[in-house]
């Protein structure tokens, strides 16, 4: 057992720079938990509390039922994994993944065996002799993982592993590392800037913003449900849209005005009536037409990206923009009048100036 | 003139036709030329060193009246070490060159002891005034030898420790500190600090990381500062005369029979005393650039 448990964890840098503010998390036990969020939002320096680098200015931290707050890295049964790799460049790759068991003094043949099988997982065995510096960025960040794996912690932390690495090699990496931890089945925390790799890796994903834990949940309900028009245009590519509408009507018949068109809006948003919302939608939540459709949203095309598998289309309301994906059949011109149906479940409704969510559908 | 410049201009076309290999030719010359001027540089360089280190070799090393010729021949035409053993043999210098010794290796031990804490404190901690640290403890070496040696010498009469190797090892300690510090300070900037986080992750404490993994991988920058130090210790002669009296190292000793010795005595000095600082220089001249030379940031 390895949960995780923070409890209002907090640092500030400098006396000032609030870099992780009051976090409450509680990460299951086997759990892949994402930490995901703009560069500078605590992301790092929250991991680096849970390993025990860094030491918080308030809050604790448990792993396993156990607070560790005060403990130093070695007594947490943590394994990291950092964005550097931090090969040790004096030591062979197989004393390297070596390193942490040699620590333990365990004996020769068993540390033998033990840094064998790490090897295997993570096709390292031709390269056991070698130098950090005679192995590609991708055979440094593999020694970087079996090195954290060997140890079999009960908590394995990794930040932004695959973020040094090439484009391609990110993406066979990336499963790969899924496979790999799945088969590991151990509490892991990983950090990362990029929101595809949140969503691709975590069983659960944390949005950090300005040291705030702004939502968790899996990855498919932050996508589908951002908490905060933040989330929404953080997560996603192309972000989710947004759009200004004036709610309008009375109960039974709310309505939210869109340039010309008025949009039906859920109950929810009655006591906004009289003053703007913002609308979000997701680009591959919107249906295109290219001739008048009864109850659609009329707008004119700006731009027309193929993207190969999709239409990636830039269209402009009133005077507001938004983006949406099209079949590369679609039969798109700049300039050219569109008109736009949003799938009616998939509205998120956001307050503009709290940002947080109102409504949805 | 302007009529022989007009029929080159005819065949312009042609001209630029080649140009590119042409240019590449030209480039090439350059390049050969640049190569020679930066040899020819070095070969001047090491002349300069190497001249001087040469003469005084080959004046050790001949007979006491061959010392005297004049001009001096460049191929030596007999070996003595009749000259060295003069020397060697000569009251005092023995026992100040054990005396030496033991001075440079105690200023060795002591500065790095003393100043590499001190460096990895620069390096590796954000605190209160530590770039006014920086800049005073190199302010330390803008006091004249003279003015500290005298009170130094007045302290070291009271402590009982006046005319012994460990006065003046103190004080080349002291002299050599400023430059362990600031030395030691930029190698373990030099050790990404990832590493020792990574290997406190891994089950060390945070001495075991300094031990297994900086001190590794700081070792030539940390030689080459303790031989700063040896060296610096053999050379200096200021504050060994000073305070010694009777225990003088050898440069000190040197110092102060120069005047009354004879050519060939100043000769096998200064070949001994330049030999040890060059032997040391040669053997750990692999270490400071070979050993980690494939490291990677």
């Amino acid at each position: 057992m390895a949960e995780i448990r923070l409890d209002g964890v907090t640092k500030t840098f400098d006396r000032k720079v609030r870099a992780v503010d009051d976090v409450q998390l509680t990460i299951a036990d086997r759990e892949f938990m994402v930490l995901l969020g703009p560069s500078g939002c605590g992301k790092t320096t929250l991991m680096r509390m849970i390993a025990g680098l860094e030491y918080p200015d308030g809050g604790r931290i448990a792993i396993g039922g156990r607070d560790v707050t005060d403990l130093p890295p070695r007594r947490r049964d943590i394994a990291m994994v950092f964005q550097s790799y931090a090969v040790f460049p004096h030591l062979t790759v197989f004393e390297n993944i070596a390193f942490g068991l040699r620590m333990r003094k365990m004996a020769k043949a068993e540390v033998a065996r033990k840094v064998e099988r790490a090897a295997v997982l993570v096709q390292l065995e031709p390269y056991l002799g070698r130098y950090s510096a005679q192995l590609s960025g991708g055979q440094r960040q593999r020694v970087a993982v079996a090195r954290a794996i060997v140890m079999e912690p009960s908590v394995l932390l990794m930040d932004e592993p695959l973020s040094n690495l090439d484009a391609l090699l990110r993406l066979t990496f990336r499963a790969e590392l899924k496979k790999l931890v799945a088969e590991l089945n151990t509490t892991t925390i990983y950090v990362t800037h990029d929101q595809i790799e949140a969503l691709s890796l975590g069983d659960r994903v944390a949005v950090m913003r300005e040291g705030r834990v702004v939502q968790h949940g899996t990855p498919m309900a932050v996508y589908d449900r951002p908490a905060t028009s933040f989330v929404g245009s953080f997560i996603g590519s192309p972000p989710m849209n947004f759009l200004r509408g004036r709610v309008e009507g009375q109960n039974g018949d709310l309505r939210v005005r869109l340039g010309e068109h008025a949009l039906a809006a859920p109950a929810a948003l009655a006591g906004h009536a009289g003053r703007e919302v913002l609308l979000g939608i997701r680009a591959e939540n919107i249906e295109a037409e290219t001739t008048v459709v009864p109850d659609a949203i009329s707008a004119r095309t700006e731009v027309v990206e193929p993207l190969g598998s999709h239409l990636l289309l830039t269209a402009v309301v009133g005077d507001q923009r938004l983006k949406l994906q099209t079949r590369t059949d679609f039969p798109a011109a700049p300039d050219a009048p569109l008109w736009l149906r949003p799938e009616p479940d998939k509205l998120r409704w956001y307050d503009p100036e709290t940002s947080q969510e109102i409504a949805a559908g | 003139m302007s009529v022989a410049a007009r029929p080159a201009a005819v065949p312009v076309p042609r001209e630029t036709a080649i140009a590119p290999d042409r240019g590449r030719r030209a480039r090439a010359r350059r390049k050969t030329l640049g190569r020679a001027l930066l040899y020819a540089t070095a070969a001047l360089l090491a002349l300069f060193v190497l001249a001087p280190i040469y003469l005084i070799t080959v004046t050790a090393f001949t007979p006491r009246d061959a010392v005297y010729d004049y001009p001096k021949r460049l191929i030596p035409e007999s070996f003595s070490i009749e000259t060295m053993r003069f020397f060697v043999t000569s009251t005092g210098v023995l026992g100040s060159l054990w005396n030496s010794v033991v001075v440079a290796l105690i200023s060795l031990v002591l500065s790095t002891l003393i100043g590499t804490p001190a460096g990895y404190a620069l390096a590796r901690y954000v605190f209160r005034g530590r770039d006014a640290f920086r800049l005073t403890i190199l302010s330390t070496r803008a006091f004249p030898i003279v003015i500290l040696s005298i009170p130094l010498a007045v302290s070291f009469i009271d402590w009982g420790i006046y005319d012994t190797v460990w006065s003046v090892a103190l004080m080349h300690t002291a002299l050599a500190l400023p430059f362990t510090v600031l030395i030691t300070g930029s190698i373990f900037v030099g050790v990404p600090r990832d590493l020792e986080e990574a290997a406190q992750t891994l089950g060390c404490s945070p001495a075991q990381a300094f031990v297994r993994v900086v001190l590794p991988l700081a070792l030539p920058g940390l030689a080459a500062a303790s031989i700063f130090t040896f060296v610096l210790s053999w050379n200096e002669v200021f504050a060994a005369t000073i305070l010694t009296l009777r225990e003088r190292t050898l440069p000190a000793l040197v110092l102060s029979s120069l005047a009354a010795s004879p050519a060939p005595f100043r000769f096998a000095a200064a070949w001994f005393m330049l030999v040890p600082s060059l032997i040391i220089i040669f053997v750990i001249r692999r270490y400071l650039l070979g050993m980690w030379g494939r490291v990677s940031r």
